[in-house]
């Protein structure tokens, strides 16, 4: 589950390909533009390696940061069937994390680093994880709206340059239609139901719009830097391109059901065939995700706790003489 | 500080926020392994991806935790990635079929010219 990476936008127009060969360079930018996917072995630009893997990486966080407003809801989910669909889908994310990991390190960064990088605050994750999953609805909110945003991000980003990111992405998201149905299945059992029922998701949804409205990333500027991460489709669409197509797939889904979002302004011009919203607050999302939100101590704590519990578990098995090799595709 | 949680398992478990343990040391994630699927009787085992195991028994049981989660699997292999030796993209000239060897291609046999040659060579 991951929204969009947070490109940085710094530095002067051509500090993305400074100091690099420009025979390579052009070699380079032809395959992509062919079509061909690029391979851990092959040349690439230092930018293009440095952006990817923190995209990478980021996202890997986001699926296991994620599964902990979730798994908060194992324990009490109502019934053992939906206790079974709910401990799959946490599996899965945790899941995707490991494949996601692994693509990442054929760049370079060892997994030991990335988690270190996690858990002293260095390394970002989809900022959504920083809100709590106060009810039950709001764990059926998230499987099914924040998944649908993930499926967008992730199916665009699965026609990218890097080959391991994109096969990591493809296998991710055949997993991920599950996810979406079970929430989906939640949150019309829940919608249909009793008054009390239907108030809980009702309440719910209007918690998570904001933080899914921020979900894409506040609109990208329109640079040479986004050009250029565009031209070697690290980055395959822009952040307002993404929030159009989800509030065109599941606006229409929520309204189906009676439910309300909170913004008075939220319409399909129908005109231009955009949407129209008013504009989320982004100074809420930098001050979140620079480290204030309701959950951000919480998530990491329990990571690193989790790291600090199973350490025995890895002492016990740890060969000694062992040497990395970082992975190959 | 203590965490205290709306989950009463975290809020139980005492965490401290300021606590530095946990902080990673190298190989702490053991090393790689690269895993083969076979998904079906009949066709190749084929390169999925890699992961982090102590040995190569636990590496197969990740890699069906993995890369194996919904069916699709009748057999996986895995390979310590240190005992793969690879070729370089870099050498890749060394796969082209050079002009020389057109022997071995089936469309250079042109056995047809010859025989309507034969042929109109008997008619006369």
């Amino acid at each position: 589950m991951y929204g969009n990476a947070y490109v940085e936008n710094t530095g002067n127009q051509n500090s993305l390909t400074a100091g690099e060969d420009p025979v390579k360079l052009a070699e380079f930018e032809a395959r992509i533009a062919a079509g061909e996917k690029i391979e851990p072995q092959d040349w690439m630009p230092k930018e293009y390696r440095r952006q990817l893997i923190r995209m990478i990486e980021q996202h890997a966080h986001s699926e296991i940061i994620g599964s902990l407003p979730e798994g908060t809801w194992i324990t009490r989910a109502p019934g053992f069937r939906r206790k079974l669909a709910l401990m799959a889908k946490v599996q899965d994310e945790v899941g995707h994390a490991q494949l996601l990991y692994s693509a990442c390190e054929t760049l370079g960064k060892s997994r030991e680093d990335m988690i270190n990088d996690l858990i002293n605050g260095k390394s970002k994750y989809s900022n959504i994880f920083n809100y709590p999953a106060v009810t039950w609805a709001d764990s059926a909110v998230i499987a099914w709206l924040v998944d649908a945003g993930a499926i967008i991000n992730q199916l665009t980003n699965s026609k990218g340059s890097y080959g391991p990111y994109c096969r990591a992405l493809d296998r991710i998201c055949a997993e991920e239609s599950f996810h979406l149905k079970y929430g989906h299945d939640n949150v019309v059992f829940l919608a249909t139901g009793t008054p009390k029922q239907r108030q809980m998701v009702q309440e719910a949804l209007h918690r998570w719009w904001p933080p899914l409205m921020h979900f894409f990333g506040p609109s990208d500027k329109i640079s040479q830097h986004t050009e250029t991460l565009m031209k070697w489709k690290v980055k395959m669409a822009s952040n307002d391109d993404m929030r159009q197509q989800f509030l065109d797939m599941y606006v229409p889904k929520i309204w189906d059901l009676g439910l309300t979002v909170p913004d008075p302004n939220l319409k399909k011009n129908e005109s231009t065939g955009k949407w129209e919203y008013t504009e989320p607050d982004w100074e809420e999302f930098k001050r979140v995700i620079n480290g204030d939100g309701p959950c951000n101590k919480e998530r990491l704590a329990v990571r690193r706790m989790a790291e600090e519990k199973g350490r025995w578990v890895r002492n016990a098995i740890l060969k000694k003489d062992a040497q990395y090799v970082a992975p190959l595709a | 500080m203590i965490i205290k949680s709306l989950d009463p398992r975290i809020t139980r478990a005492g965490i401290d926020d300021e606590s530095k343990d946990g902080i990673q040391q190298p190989m702490d994630q053991w090393h790689t392994y690269e895993v083969f699927q076979q998904k079906k009787r009949g066709t190749h085992h084929v390169h999925v991806g890699s992961l982090h195991a102590p040995d190569a028994e636990l590496a197969v049981l990740f890699a069906k935790e993995q890369y194996a989660r919904r069916g699709q699997c009748v057999n996986l292999w895995v390979v310590k990635t240190s005992d793969v030796f690879t070729t370089e993209y870099e050498d890749e000239d060394i796969f082209a079929t050079t002009p020389e060897k057109k022997y071995r291609e089936p469309e250079v046999y042109k056995v047809m010219d010859r025989i309507q040659a034969y042929k109109a060579k008997q008619n006369t």
